[in-house]
């Protein structure tokens, strides 16, 4: 049976999941530097130990209202092909492994704008976790 | 198929394996009936004989191969090893590495080797070799053309010239120190034109005890002989006039190798231009050794990475000291910055890369387009050593590509068109490359068609890109400017050869991201030039820092002019646009919190910072809240995930670790 691990974080009252091989690493809020004319989704970017990198609100990202940053607001590094970005995320949670017979294909009910990111839902025991489809989500819109 | 990419490698890797050859032949020499020993040397061998004979090196690959014979018959016990078998292979190993050094430099690599192969195939027979026997007369001096011609001023002028062979004693102690005495004796009366060994080595005590000068001098050959006798320890000494006629002969014959060497390189100048220096260097009898290593480019990207760290840290101690204001610690990060600055020339240039590499292709193209167009067409090559950036190198071959088609497609004409205008019927295409300041130039010269301004300014009449009242206004150089635009082709015939008008403007547009700029001159009916500049490498740049409310962006400097404070009063207003009179120029203003939409927190004050930029000959004021300084950056790009963002070239981190966005001027100016 095939086991994924993933990075659980929180987007105000859902969990999402990441796998890690997908996850550089989570890094905490610092100063982000603005970027003119951009998607108002991407935040900017920061100084990453050297490498330039952009940050994305998944809040606004996903169409959610924006919430002050605050303790638990973390900034979760990912890397696709050769692309680098950081997640702003309400919290990083857990670090959990599923199996892959367990994820389901997303419902179809869910709203309108987080399903075209999504790849599948997974339950463990109470909790329900997004299996986020990175590629979706930075593919950036032109124009 | 072109080798001369891989030249480099085969020189490393041959000198590595000649290098393991000789270790092992030591170890041979030890213990004799190890044949492991033979085996290891066996490998190296055919290795080189297989490397060579692929890259066409006949007599390296002839050599080794009767090498690689004689190690065979010894690995199967058919020859033992004594040391006379081993003073032959010694020599043949001498030879290969002579062989690899002209190679090196740039020789062809041939060595008249028959006298050695001839040995190792009298060994590989099982003959007894008998060793050269050294002789002890003194050798016949040759002179190379520069010498000859010094003895024949001389012989003209009334000067004698001898060959004084000199012998000291056997138990002399201080050999140099009696050969700078001797010559310090020759100096009073006359002059040193030649010496044999050379002089450095005569110095380094690097011969038996004997030698051999030649000497110009007024004075008589036994006067001569006296003198020296003088100095002591000095066993004998023999003076002998120099045979001017015979020293001709040998003269000629080197010039005629010459010749011949000319003629077959003829095609490609450079070539001939690299072998008659290193004919020179051979003459002067200078022995340039070139120790290099082999470093992966990714370690020396590693290298930079970290030296641009170290760049964002001296950006912060310079800050913090500046704030401190305490003077020993001054003085300590001035001299830090002083190192780290010389550390970062030495770090660049291990980056830096002949443009060779880029336009060793052209040759071919060039050859390839004439005939395919009908057209006769010279390349020539100039300054392919000019060395750029390997970033740069990258990036610049597709935007020269263009050029040179462009020069080959549209500037120079058919034979038939040039022999009725009174040209010769072969155009020539000039490709230059030099350094100048900080920057590297490329030339692209025809002497071809020209462009002509008035189908230049019909063309974009027609295609909308300036209108009839403008383009009377225009200079020529502006004119010229018109057919980077986008849209734009002057051939009456839409060729391939050029693309469809879509090439130009991609060309400026390649080059002015890498921080250059183009630019056109051009006579009609004599030819075009289009010069590129280019910047020596892209990582590190001087910008000023600016800010913009709470804000921070930098202005690279090489498109700055200056700065200026302009009261608010003086801003003038002239279709929708704010302008300001600048030392008699109307100058438009960008207001970059606008353009950036950067959040408003601070009210405005009476006076305004403008930085004045430039691109080519327009010019703009940037209009910013305040100037912070000047400093080095380390250009970083943005990443992969925001690629276009407007008029935002980069980003660089800041001294306290934020980081702030390079503007790119070239795409605020229109």
């Amino acid at each position: 049976m095939a086991e994924l691990k993933v990075i659980v974080f929180q987007l105000k009252d859902e969990e999402y999941a990441i796998p890690v091989q997908q996850v550089r690493s989570i890094e905490k809020i610092q100063h982000i530097t603005r970027v003119p004319r951009v998607p108002k989704y991407v935040k900017g970017v920061i100084n990453l130990r050297g490498v330039v990198t952009p940050i994305i609100d998944l809040r606004m990202r996903f169409g959610l209202e924006e919430a002050a940053f605050s303790d638990h607001t973390r900034v979760i590094i990912v890397a696709l092909d050769d692309m680098e970005v950081g997640f702003i995320v309400d919290a990083a949670n857990d670090v959990v492994d599923i199996s892959t017979e367990a994820i389901e294909p997303p419902p179809e009910v869910v709203d309108t704008t987080t399903a075209e990111y999504i790849n599948g839902v997974v339950k463990i025991g109470k909790r329900l976790f997004i299996l986020l489809n990175l590629e979706k989500v930075l593919k950036t819109e032109k124009g | 198929m072109d080798m001369s990419q891989y030249l480099e490698v085969f020189i490393d890797e041959s000198k590595e394996h000649l290098q393991t050859i000789n270790e092992q032949l030591l170890e041979l020499e030890k213990n004799p009936d190890d044949v492991s020993i033979v085996n290891e040397i066996f490998r190296s061998a055919h290795t080189l004989k297989g490397m060579s004979a692929t890259m066409g090196f006949e007599d390296l690959a002839n050599l080794t191969h009767q090498m690689e014979n004689v190690l065979d018959a010894i690995r199967n016990g058919k020859i033992a090893v004594t040391p006379e078998l081993l003073d032959v292979i010694f020599r043949a190993v001498d030879d290969l590495e002579a062989m690899v050094v002209s190679i090196a430099e740039g020789g062809d690599g041939k060595r008249d080797v028959t006298a050695v192969v001839a040995q190792l195939k009298q060994i590989e027979k099982g003959e007894v070799v008998v060793a050269p026997q050294k002789s002890n007369a003194i050798q016949e001096q040759t002179y190379d053309e520069f010498e000859y011609t010094i003895l024949k001023q001389s012989a003209e002028q009334g000067f004698y010239s001898y060959e004084v062979s000199v012998k000291l004693r056997s138990d002399c102690l201080l050999k140099a120190a009696r050969v700078f005495m001797i010559f310090e004796v020759i100096e009073q009366i006359g002059e040193v034109i030649k010496s044999v060994p050379s002089v450095e080595m005569l110095e380094a005590e690097q011969f038996d005890d004997q030698f051999v000068v030649t000497v110009v001098t007024k004075v008589s050959q036994d006067e001569l002989q006296k003198r020296i006798m003088k100095v002591s320890e000095v066993e004998e000494v023999n003076v002998r006039p120099v045979d001017l006629h015979k020293s001709e002969n040998t003269v000629e014959q080197k010039e005629e190798q010459k010749k011949e060497q000319k003629e077959e390189t003829k095609t490609v100048e450079q070539t001939v231009d690299k072998k008659q220096e290193t004919q020179e260097e051979k003459q002067t009898g200078k022995q340039v050794s070139n120790k290099t290593i082999r470093v992966n480019i990714e370690r020396l990207d590693i290298l930079m990475n970290l030296f641009e760290e170290l760049v964002i840290d001296r950006g912060r101690l310079e800050q913090i000291s500046r704030e401190l204001n305490n003077p020993e610690l001054h003085e300590t990060v001035e001299r830090m910055s002083r190192i780290s600055g010389d550390l970062q020339n030495i770090i660049l240039n291990m980056r830096m890369v002949p443009v060779e590499t880029v336009f060793n292709r052209f040759p071919r193209m060039v050859r390839q387009l004439a005939r395919d167009l009908g057209k006769k067409i010279n390349l020539e090559i100039i300054g392919a050593e000019t060395e750029l950036d390997r970033t740069v190198i990258d990036e610049i071959g597709d935007p020269l590509v263009h050029l040179l088609r462009n020069a080959i497609d549209h500037g120079i004409e058919t034979p038939d068109v040039r022999r009725a205008k009174g040209k010769p019927e072969e155009g020539t295409v000039k490709l230059k490359a030099y350094h100048s300041g900080n920057h590297v130039f490329i030339e692209i010269e025809d002497d071809g068609a020209g462009i002509s301004r008035e189908k230049v300014l019909k063309k974009a009449i027609s295609k909308g890109i300036i209108s009839e009242q403008n383009a009377a206004n225009l200079t020529d150089k502006q004119v010229y400017e018109l057919i980077f635009a986008s849209g734009f082709s002057t051939a009456d015939k839409v060729s391939d050869i050029s693309g469809r008008g879509v090439g130009l403007d991609v060309v400026k547009n390649t080059i002015e991201s890498l921080g250059g700029s183009v630019s056109i001159d051009s006579e009609e009916g004599v030819g075009s030039i289009f010069s590129i500049q280019l910047p020596l490498t892209l990582s590190i740049i001087s910008v000023m820092l600016v800010e913009i409310q709470k804000e921070k962006y930098a202005i690279p400097l090489s498109s700055i002019i200056e700065t200026a404070i302009v009261k608010k009063e003086h801003i003038l207003h002239a279709h929708n646009q704010k302008v300001i009179d600048f030392r008699g120029k109307v100058v438009p203003l960008l207001f970059l919190k606008d353009i950036f939409e950067v959040p408003v927190v601070k009210e405005e004050d009476d006076f305004l910072s403008v930085v004045m930029v430039r691109k080519g000959e327009k010019m703009a004021g940037l209009v910013v809240d305040a100037f912070i300084g000047q400093q080095e950056v380390v250009l970083k790009s943005l990443g992969n995930y925001l690629t276009s963002v407007f008029a935002i070239s980069g980003a660089t981190i800041l001294g306290d670790g934020q980081v702030a966005l390079i503007i790119d001027c070239n795409a605020l100016i229109k």
